[in-house]
């Protein structure tokens, strides 16, 4: 008999349709799985009553012979940036520790609507700021992926998506959310070897998701393949009038639309890409991806995007500046962490509860923040980070008159081991350099996994897209996993 | 323009003054919530999940609020920016769940307008443009209760995203009475509009008062800011107070410190609340959570076209129609009166004697009964009815306030109160002649004085006549027929 844990969503949720299998029974499959997995730390509360629930409800409406719904029988992981009614909420952040929410996020919202169900909150960077997951409050999660040199090292999930990243890897569930301000669920995705995509701002709501950075953040799903993601992307999304940034458009049915026949399609291959000291595994399976792509049909052109150095830099202060004004709220006053010294005044609540709160890394962006918004350095800061925005916009809007989509690397790396870029963070901002130019462009992107490095690790290459354009990413990436082949996956170690 | 000078030691000094008022949007939701407004609810019932800055909650523009400042706007000849922008001002507090409030600092939703002021309530042609150099919407702060527990504040966010119109004048002032007439024909035309109940008591309005002084003619002083203060009194006070606590400083070699300050109240003074080494740097940017707000013409269109009659077209058109200046302005000035007034008008009243009458009789008996226009006991139609009965001489003067009285306490049609007391105007010259008759042999006395040449008896007569007539007798047949008789 078929393990239900080695299937994705598009087969579950057409096995259950067929009656080939019940939707408890995956549900309990899942459960098992992920109840066995500590050892990854990838699930901060775990909600087996919930995909429960959801299974029973899927089994109930297809005895009585109803239409099930798109994700009947799909359970599911939720990062834990989306606040979920009822559920333990908390960013991975001690300042929230125990905050239950009582309302739902619109994209779980949209997804338990599509007849999912939630196999638990998914740990992460804390407050989605990291790109190694190492930044939670509570504990990193470990890639279930190890090298083939035998060291044993525990590796990065990527981040913030790290999470989800490590369960969808590790078979703990078939697809989870994720959220990606400059990265978050394409790096994760490339580390561990499965597909993530970042849709175009305002895709989908960002209502009810804890924000970092407001005019970057977006949600996205992340699964194991392209398929997976066009299903899982089509609940997540909609017009919410809720969010005053949300695009009021109607969802296309990407699924339906996938085609990985590229023929007429052109491909542009940044040159700014090629930075210093790139991996040469890396050069040679972005190559790898060009030549995938023209076997497809479609025509390679080289493009420019000249601005792309200066992108990191503008990212690095922008998503700061909002994330220090977006985490004032956390303050002890209402919810959540509140330390009272005996004697207290406001002030030192404040000072308080934010000191012990917030862990190092949130602190670090608070501080910047704080600072390139200050009286004296706002022009020359942020308001020179937006006019840079701007010019990286532009950049992207020149490359799309020769072509459809962009393919670039991932990220400039393979998964890196646990500690080894903490103490610096720059070499871990770098992590964000291939994947930043487009989140600051508001543009959909997506990690689709290429191949295995060296010591047996996967990398991914992203494909980049015109505004909207979700389908013309999800179908170059289609075509790179069908030529590709990826079938690799981590041995169960946990 | 302003004479207004304060008399220092060391000569004259001039006092220039701008007002930054803020002002409740009349909306029945908060400007970024759906949460209601209703003033003097029970604390913390007037909040949604947004108000609270709950984890994830997101602002949305409510368009209402939008809609009535820009008619706002509109309505002192402003600019109305077709772009505008949201942006975080942000600071710590206890009553300010986001951290950070949302106002427009760079781009304001209106740009420059103006008022035109009469200091003087006796000289009401006598007027003054004050320069409006902005309106910008942003959202108000919960509230602190410090005293419902020993050592505890309570927090009461009822207030907490409630849609505030912040209305930056320039510094035209010269005078605590122009601060104070920019202030009332200010909250005439809020009231007018209907963007805001100009209510001050309640907080719905209220001002941070920009003060400096300087020799007349000389470049502008360095200004204090005191703030929120809620009376156009305590605003003239504030004015006046700190003018001359400026000019001892200067006068006894002091600097004026660019500080904020609060009013008292209860002493009329103000003190120093913070100077600006103290100030926050409120790190104003562009708030990520919205898009700019942009207006089509279509929506300023319907804004123009909602517009009402406004205090000045009003006060114009009442004077074109033959009343007084002074009794147009006071016609004018509250919406309320306004508004009666007008259906006077069109129930048929004559203009000129309406505007008499309604400034003498109907707000003499309101005075005397300590009720406002909106509550009086008599309506404009059943006014309108009695001055008709006046106008076309079945009621006297005299008669008409009789009736008046009655209409007061009973509430009843004049038309009624005439039939049902025989209160009417009587031109019957006969009987008038009988009662003349009557009179003349009764005082025989006075009828000799006046025929000797003491004319000034004729007064006499006629209250006579009108006595023995019960006052019903038509004053103008008397006069007629008395002078007839006395020959």
């Amino acid at each position: 008999m078929t393990d239900l844990t080695d299937l994705g969503i598009k087969q579950i949720r057409d096995g259950v349709r067929a009656g080939s299998f019940s939707a408890v029974d995956v549900a309990d499959a899942f459960t098992a799985k992920v109840s066995r997995a500590k050892a990854l730390n990838a699930f901060l509360v775990e909600t087996p009553e919930h995909a429960l629930a959801a299974a029973r409800a899927a089994d109930a409406a297809r005895a009585a012979g109803e239409t099930l719904k798109p994700l009947a029988g799909v359970p599911i992981g939720m990062k834990d940036l989306f606040c979920t009614n009822g559920v333990t909420t908390t960013a991975a952040s001690s300042i929230l520790g125990g905050f239950t929410p009582p309302y739902e996020s619109t994209v779980s919202q949209n997804l338990w609507d599509a007849g999912a169900g939630m196999l638990g909150k998914l740990n992460m960077d804390q407050f989605a700021m990291g790109s190694s997951n190492e930044t939670s409050a509570f504990g990193n999660v470990i890639s279930p992926w190890r090298r083939a040199d035998g060291s044993n090292a525990p590796l990065a999930p990527g981040g913030s998506s790290g999470g989800s990243s490590a369960a969808v890897a590790a078979r703990l569930c078939p697809g989870a959310t994720g959220t990606d301000t400059g990265g978050s669920i394409r790096q994760p995705a490339a580390f561990t070897g499965i597909s993530g995509i970042k849709p175009t701002y305002g895709r989908c709501s960002r209502w009810g998701t804890i924000a970092f950075a407001s005019s970057l953040d977006q949600a996205g799903p992340m699964a194991r393949d392209v398929t997976d993601c066009a299903i899982m992307l089509e609940a997540m999304a909609g017009f919410d009038k809720k969010d005053a940034t949300s695009l009021q458009l109607d969802v296309p049915g990407w699924e339906r639309g996938l085609s990985s026949d590229l023929k007429g399609k052109r491909v542009g291959i940044p040159k700014e890409y090629r930075v210093d000291n790139m991996p040469a595994e890396i050069e040679a399976l972005w190559q790898q991806g060009i030549d995938w792509l023209r076997d497809a049909g479609a025509e390679i052109v080289e493009v420019s995007l000249p601005h792309t150095k200066y992108a990191l830099p503008a990212y690095y202060i922008i998503a700061p500046a909002e994330a220090s004004s977006n985490l004032a709220r956390y303050d002890g006053v209402r919810y959540g962490l509140r330390d009272l010294p005996d004697g207290a005044g406001l002030q030192d609540m404040y000072a308080a509860t934010r000191a012990d709160g917030f862990g190092t890394e949130v602190k670090r962006r608070i501080m910047i923040g704080t600072y390139v918004l200050s009286a004296g350095f706002y022009d020359a800061y942020y308001t020179q980070a937006q006019k840079v925005r701007t010019l990286i916009a532009r950049d992207f809007e020149r490359a799309w008159a020769s072509c459809d989509v962009l393919l670039t690397p991932t990220a400039p790396s393979a998964a890196f081991a646990l500690g080894e870029k903490s103490a610096d963070p720059i070499a871990m901002y770098l992590n964000d350099v291939f994947t930043v130019p487009s989140s600051l462009a508001g543009l959909p992107a997506m990690s689709v996994p290429g191949g295995l490095d060296a010591n047996g690790l996967p990398l991914g290459l992203q494909i980049i897209g015109r505004s909207l354009d979700e389908q013309g990413v999800l179908n170059a990436g289609l075509a790179i996993e069908e030529r590709a082949g990826f079938a690799a996956r981590p041995e169960a170690w946990w | 323009m302003s004479d207004y000078r304060i008399q220092g030691a060391t000569g004259e000094w001039e006092v220039v003054i701008g007002l930054e008022v803020h002002a409740q949007v009349t909306s029945n939701a908060k400007l970024f919530s759906g949460a209601a407004t209703a003033f003097g609810a029970e604390p913390n019932t007037q909040v949604s999940l947004v108000d609270a800055a709950m984890p994830g909650m997101l602002p949305v523009p409510n368009r209402e609020c939008i809609r009535q400042a820009v008619r706002t706007g509109m309505a002192i000849g402003a600019e109305i920016n077709r772009w505008s922008r949201f942006d975080r001002k942000n600071y710590f507090y206890a009553d300010l769940p986001q951290g950070y409030q949302i106002s427009q600092l760079y781009h304001p939703l209106v740009g420059e307008g103006s008022v035109e002021v009469a200091p003087d309530e006796k000289n009401p042609d006598a007027t003054k443009v004050i320069g409006v150099e902005r309106i910008h919407v942003e959202q108000d702060a919960g509230k602190l209760m410090h005293d419902q527990h020993p050592t505890r504040s309570y927090v009461d966010l009822n207030r907490s995203g409630v849609a505030l119109m912040e209305i930056v004048s320039r510094p035209d002032m010269r005078s605590p009475a122009e601060a104070g007439a920019y202030l009332r024909k200010l909250r005439a035309i809020l009231r007018y509009v209907g963007s805001c109940d100009g209510n001050m008591e309640e907080g719905s309005m209220r001002a941070d008062v920009n003060v400096s002084v300087r020799r007349p003619g000389d470049e502008f002083g360095t200004r204090t800011e005191t703030k929120n203060v809620n009376s156009v009194r305590f605003v003239m006070q504030a004015i006046e107070h700190e003018a001359n606590r400026q000019v001892d400083v200067l006068e006894a070699g002091g600097k004026i410190v660019q500080e904020t300050r609060l009013f008292n109240p209860d002493t009329g003074t103000t003190r120093s609340m913070r100077s600006k080494e103290d100030a926050h740097d409120y790190r104003y940017f562009p708030d990520p959570d919205l898009l700019p707000l942009e207006l089509d013409e279509a929506f300023l269109d319907d804004c123009r076209a909602s517009l009402p009659e406004l205090p000045d077209a009003k006060r114009k058109r009442y004077e074109d129609a033959g009343i007084t200046p002074y009794n147009a302005g006071v016609l004018t000035a509250e919406v309320e009166t306004a508004r009666w007034f007008d259906t006077l008008l069109s129930a048929g009243a004559a203009p000129v004697q309406a505007s008499n009458w309604v400034a003498s009789e109907l707000f003499g008996a309101l005075n005397r009964l300590g009720k406002g226009i909106e509550e009086s006991p008599v309506g404009p139609e059943q006014a309108a009815e009695l001055l008709a009965l006046v106008a076309d001489g079945t009621l006297s003067g005299s008669l008409a306030k009789q009736v008046f009285e009655i209409m007061l306490d009973t509430g009843k049609a004049p038309g009624a109160i005439v039939e049902e007391r025989g209160l009417k105007q009587t031109s019957d010259t006969g009987a008038i002649e009988a009662v003349i008759a009557d009179v003349l042999a009764k005082n025989p006395g006075q009828l000799e004085q006046y025929r000797g040449g003491k004319v000034a008896l004729f007064g006499f007569f006629v209250g006579q006549t009108m006595k023995a007539m019960g006052g019903k007798a038509n004053p103008a047949v008397v006069n007629d027929l008395l002078k007839k008789a006395l020959g």
